[in-house]
């Protein structure tokens, strides 16, 4: 069934480099999160749910595991007849050279043909590292009420923190009167999500001079924003309200983790009506020993518990040995924790075996310790 | 790529599941929080290279098609592979009519169009794992005419009472297949697991249709153990049966043990099921979980021992849930206690405080209901 005249793009080439080790082998977008998803689940089942059919994601970085993995249409049921999702990383092609993606603006650029061939009324640009439920099908209502010529979705950040951000000025109406890239002093708290949506003539037009320009930076936020404002183009702000996290650092992704234990968490990855889809594993159902303590913690299947763990995430097949304790801490798939280990404020990365009796990161510490090689047991 | 075809048989009249059974066949049976009964048996043949499956279902097909879908999730190749679900015109309960070999005269075009010389049939109440490529290699090598699937067993006079025996000579023989009356402590339990060439087979449905409108393959090969050389080959490893409801209750018991399930689950021999894509299970301060098996999409608040929580269960605060087995999305609400119990799907237990079987007759409460 053909849903809607918008096409998806996700950007998806970033490192992520403030990960350290987790993002030494695969790109952000394909960084564990939640016990049992990846980023780039979030935009894909948002997609998938929003009615939209065919879906390109860029990659660039370590892309062979995100490659693999996105093109599996079928995991977020972009799979009917007239679906997709497409894997786009920098290609050669008859009329140009092979480059990588210069900017985010670039990217898109790049594939022009790629959009073309569906002719899309609307374009939806996305971020593959982000965390959030979203019915973009909602945003483009929005976007098509207004007249837009762009709608960007902001989200209300605290006015202290919004010197991290792209921030959208807007006027009374929600018309975007200037943006402004990390300001020192903020005029307002409206913050880019990086989630735009353009009616696809004007964009592909802006982008096809924006290639020539040896002056751009070839981005999004640097050149094409700042560009339709001059040309006074009629860009909206589409306020969210919600759960939104874009994990930049390890603190920062321990952090959205933790935000799971609350029962009442805003994300609610168990609401029926809007599922995050993901990659299906054959495990079995998570298995709790006889001195297994668990409380206030995120479990999922494949996992094999006998000790204790407290306010604590554990992904897909992570087992916890006797008189273990795992506390305040994020395990991610495959993660071993020998007998009578202590685990604290700790985010140890995939695979990772923390040894008998060893003790790693500390209850008191500021920062959370990312534990990315084997940690040996103490005898 | 194997030279045979499978089929999954459905469970016979002389087997019945209280309780469980009056929502669905034995196979959509929910079985350790998420996997269905009949995954086993179809994960069996995907896993042997036999990814050509007809899957019976004698009655209440709603639960199994659903389940089983287009087959992806048992990682059978979409184009060369098959799975296909062939029912029953006669979907009456018990009737004596209402056998495998009605279903197979049925839908003896199906089978006849198969290419595959060779067929396995294996049965939806069983939980075992077996590589059939090798039980069909060694059934072509010792060019016995059919070979059955048994597991020799030191408890058949109290349990397995609903099962069929093989009587074997020394050579393997097989003598004869009978009732397990429970007149013997030590049997071959037949597995209910047959290998022979497809002609074969079409020759013993015809052949039984002939002799009796009432009988059954195991009946016709019994018969025909005279005239053919029918071999018996041992099954080893875990193995359960699921003929009522407390060897149901017993089995999935059984599973709780971590060693026990790694005797039945190992990676080189995944069992697929059809995935439902919910949340990882949420622990709420106050829970207290021991010696358990818990499915995704819960929420537990209360108090789980011994137990196997479905799919999208909620264990309320206060509630103990003990020594039993909740199906998928089935609400224990505050302080209600429920122990030795089968509860099936979609219930609510939220103003009864005491649910109490008892351990050697497990109680069952029914699907949607609401005490």
């Amino acid at each position: 069934m053909k849903q809607n005249s918008m096409l998806a793009m996700i950007l998806a080439g970033g490192r992520g480099s403030r990960l350290h080790e987790l993002t030494n082998k695969v790109a952000k977008p394909a960084v564990s999160y939640g016990g049992k998803y990846r980023i780039v689940d979030f935009p894909l089942s948002n997609c998938a749910n929003s009615g939209i059919d065919v879906v390109g994601v860029l990659t660039q970085y370590e892309s062979v595991l995100l490659n693999s993995y996105v093109a599996a249409g079928g995991r977020w049921g972009l799979d009917a007849k007239d679906s997709g999702v497409f894997v786009l990383p920098p290609r050669e092609k008859a009329d140009a050279n092979l480059d990588v993606y210069r900017g985010t603006a670039d990217a898109i650029s790049q594939n022009i043909d790629f959009i073309d061939t569906y002719e899309p009324e609307y374009i939806l640009i996305l971020s593959g590292d982000h965390i959030y439920k979203m019915n973009y099908d909602k945003m483009l209502n929005y976007h098509k009420e207004q007249k837009a010529d762009a709608t960007i979705a902001v989200i209300e950040v605290p006015m202290k923190e919004a010197s991290r951000f792209g921030i959208m000025n807007t006027d009374e109406t929600g018309r975007i009167v200037e943006f402004e890239e990390k300001p020192a002093e903020p005029k307002s708290n409206l913050a880019s999500m990086g989630i735009y949506i353009f009616n696809w003539k004007l964009l592909r037009k802006m982008l096809v001079a924006d290639m020539k320009s040896t002056e751009s930076h070839h981005d999004f936020g640097k050149d094409i924003i700042p560009g339709l404002l001059n040309d006074g183009k009629k860009l909206v702000a589409y306020k969210f309200k919600g759960y939104w996290k874009d994990v930049g650092t390890i603190d920062s992704l321990w952090e959205a983790n933790m935000d799971l234990l609350d029962a009442n968490n805003e994300l609610d990855l168990g609401d029926p009506t809007w599922k995050i889809y993901t990659q299906d594993v054959t495990t079995l159902p998570h298995y709790v020993g006889e001195n297994a303590e668990i409380t206030r913690s995120y479990i999922t299947q494949g996992c094999v518990i006998d000790g204790q763990v407290k306010n604590s995430v554990l992904f897909t097949g992570v087992k916890v040995g006797a008189g273990a304790k795992v506390i305040d801490s994020v395990l991610m798939p495959g993660v071993v924790v020998e007998d009578g280990a202590t685990l604290n404020r700790v985010l140890v990365a995939d695979n990772v075996t923390i040894g008998k009796g060893a003790v790693v990161g500390d209850a008191k510490s500021e920062n959370i310790e990312l534990v990315a090689k084997r940690v040996k047991g103490v005898e | 790529m194997a030279s045979a075809f499978g089929i999954v048989n459905s469970s016979g009249n002389h087997i019945w599941v209280e309780g469980l059974q009056d929502h669905r066949p034995i196979g959509a049976f929910s079985f350790l929080g998420r996997y269905r009964v009949i995954d086993f048996p179809i994960s069996n043949l995907s896993n042997s290279g036999i990814d050509r499956i007809q899957v019976y279902v004698r009655r209440k097909p709603r639960s199994i098609t659903e389940h089983i879908g287009t087959g992806r999730h048992y990682n059978i190749n979409s184009k060369r592979g098959r799975i296909q679900i062939l029912f029953s015109e006669d979907q009456s309960e018990n009737s004596i009519y209402n056998t495998d070999i009605a279903a197979f005269m049925e839908n003896i075009e199906s089978i006849e169009k198969m290419h595959e010389e060779y067929v396995v049939i294996t049965p939806n109440y069983l939980i075992f794992t077996q590589d059939f490529s090798k039980l069909l290699d060694a059934h072509i090598e010792s060019g016995a005419d059919i070979t059955l699937l048994y597991h020799s067993v030191d408890n058949a006079k109290d349990a397995f009472l609903n099962s069929d025996i093989l009587n074997l000579n020394k050579q393997k023989g097989v003598l004869s297949i009978e009732k397990n009356r429970g007149t013997a402590k030590s049997r071959n339990i037949f597995l209910d697991t047959y290998v022979m060439k497809k002609d074969l087979f079409l020759q013993l449905i015809k052949n039984a249709r002939n002799l009796s409108s009432m009988y059954t393959l195991a009946q016709i090969v019994n018969s025909a153990c005279d005239e053919l050389d029918i071999r018996g080959v041992a099954h080893r490893g875990y193995f359960a049966a699921i003929t009522s409801l407390q060897n149901y209750y017993e089995a999935n018991m059984s599973l709780i043990d971590y060693k026990n399930a790694t005797a039945l689950f190992n990676e080189e021999w995944p069992i697929y099921t059809r995935t439902n894509d919910s949340a990882p299970t949420q622990y709420i301060e106050g829970a207290s979980v021991k010696h358990s098996v818990v499915s995704n999409g819960c929420i537990i608040e209360g108090t789980v021992e011994n137990s196997i929580i479905g799919r999208a269960c909620t264990i309320e605060k206060g509630a103990v849930v003990k020594n039993s087995v909740i199906l998928p999305d089935t609400k224990i609400g505050k302080n209600s206690h429920i122990e030795n119990f089968v509860v099936d799907k979609h219930t609510r237990i939220v103003h009864e405080n005491q649910v109490i079987g008892n351990p050697e007759k497990a109680g069952y409460v029914t699907r949607g209901d609401r005490l």
